[in-house]
């Protein structure tokens, strides 16, 4: 089955990202594609690079980044840019587009617009929500 | 592209979080790929289709007047639960007249908002292929 999946809270606040991740894990065990991720409201912080976490804690922006379809192959990951702008996560481009200097999006993640969540919604089997 | 059965489902009230708004950037985003749109607003999500929204004393910004253009995007199914609006000593009255112009009725202003029960509501719901839930 194609599945994509929303995460719509941040890190460490709340358990979505954990779940989703987990559930993504799972279903990716069992034989299934995981199309896309979605990150949306303060979930676009999942896809921060420079969190750094306890050293007895899991790492979550690592453990996606890490994350792999059955074959090997990467995993589209989306980090909405209106929702991404609007709290301070930038890529390289959005960074020098805004004038500003440095940027704070992991290199696996990667910005786009809310038609992927969309496409996703078209594409896939399955759309599963996480959050609040 | 294939046409699905999506449904936007809000169930947070406007200002106190951010899902509301960014829910409603989603839902006009989305009006371009042409899909079979819903909307639904349950529990405190009720608050968010209310007439008169005044943000004046809280210096944030009033999106309640873009349901209004919903129509124009071809959104016209928008459901409010009952029980939701009777739970918070609403009623039918206190939302805004949201309309659309059906084409196939020569251009004729039709309400866009339907109040139902959970019942029908849920029924509407196990019909979607996509839900989404802000």
């Amino acid at each position: 089955m194609k599945i994509s999946i929303q995460i719509n809270e941040g890190p460490y606040q709340h358990q979505a990202s954990d779940t989703a991740y987990q559930f993504a894990k799972a279903a990716i065990e069992k034989g299934h594609e995981i199309f896309r991720v979605f990150f949306y409201h303060d979930g676009v912080n999942n896809a921060s690079r420079f969190t750094i976490p306890p050293q007895d804690d899991r790492n979550i922006v690592k453990l996606w980044a890490d994350l792999r379809q059955s074959d090997g192959s990467d995993i589209d990951k989306v980090v909405c840019v209106a929702a991404a702008l609007r709290r301070g996560m930038l890529d390289e481009s959005e960074s020098s587009k805004n004038g500003l200097e440095g940027n704070n999006i992991h290199p696996s993640f990667r910005i786009s617009g809310l038609g992927q969540l969309i496409e996703a919604g078209i594409q896939s089997d399955r759309l599963v929500v996480f959050g609040d | 592209m294939s046409t699905k059965k999506f449904m936007y489902l809000n169930r947070k009230s406007s200002y106190g979080t951010v899902y509301a708004i960014e829910s409603l950037e989603v839902v006009l985003i989305a009006a371009a790929f042409e899909q079979d749109v819903s909307l639904a607003f349950i529990d405190d999500g009720v608050f968010q289709i209310i007439n008169d929204q005044n943000t004046d004393g809280i210096g944030m910004k009033n999106f309640s007047k873009t349901f209004h253009a919903l129509g124009d995007y071809d959104i016209n199914k928008l459901y409010v639960s009952r029980e939701s609006l009777e739970e918070r000593g609403l009623n039918e009255g206190d939302i805004m007249p949201l309309v659309y112009e059906d084409e196939d009725d020569d251009w004729k202003e039709k309400p866009s908002v339907r109040v139902i029960s959970n019942a029908e509501l849920s029924k509407i719901m196990s019909e979607q292929d996509v839900c989404l839930s802000f």
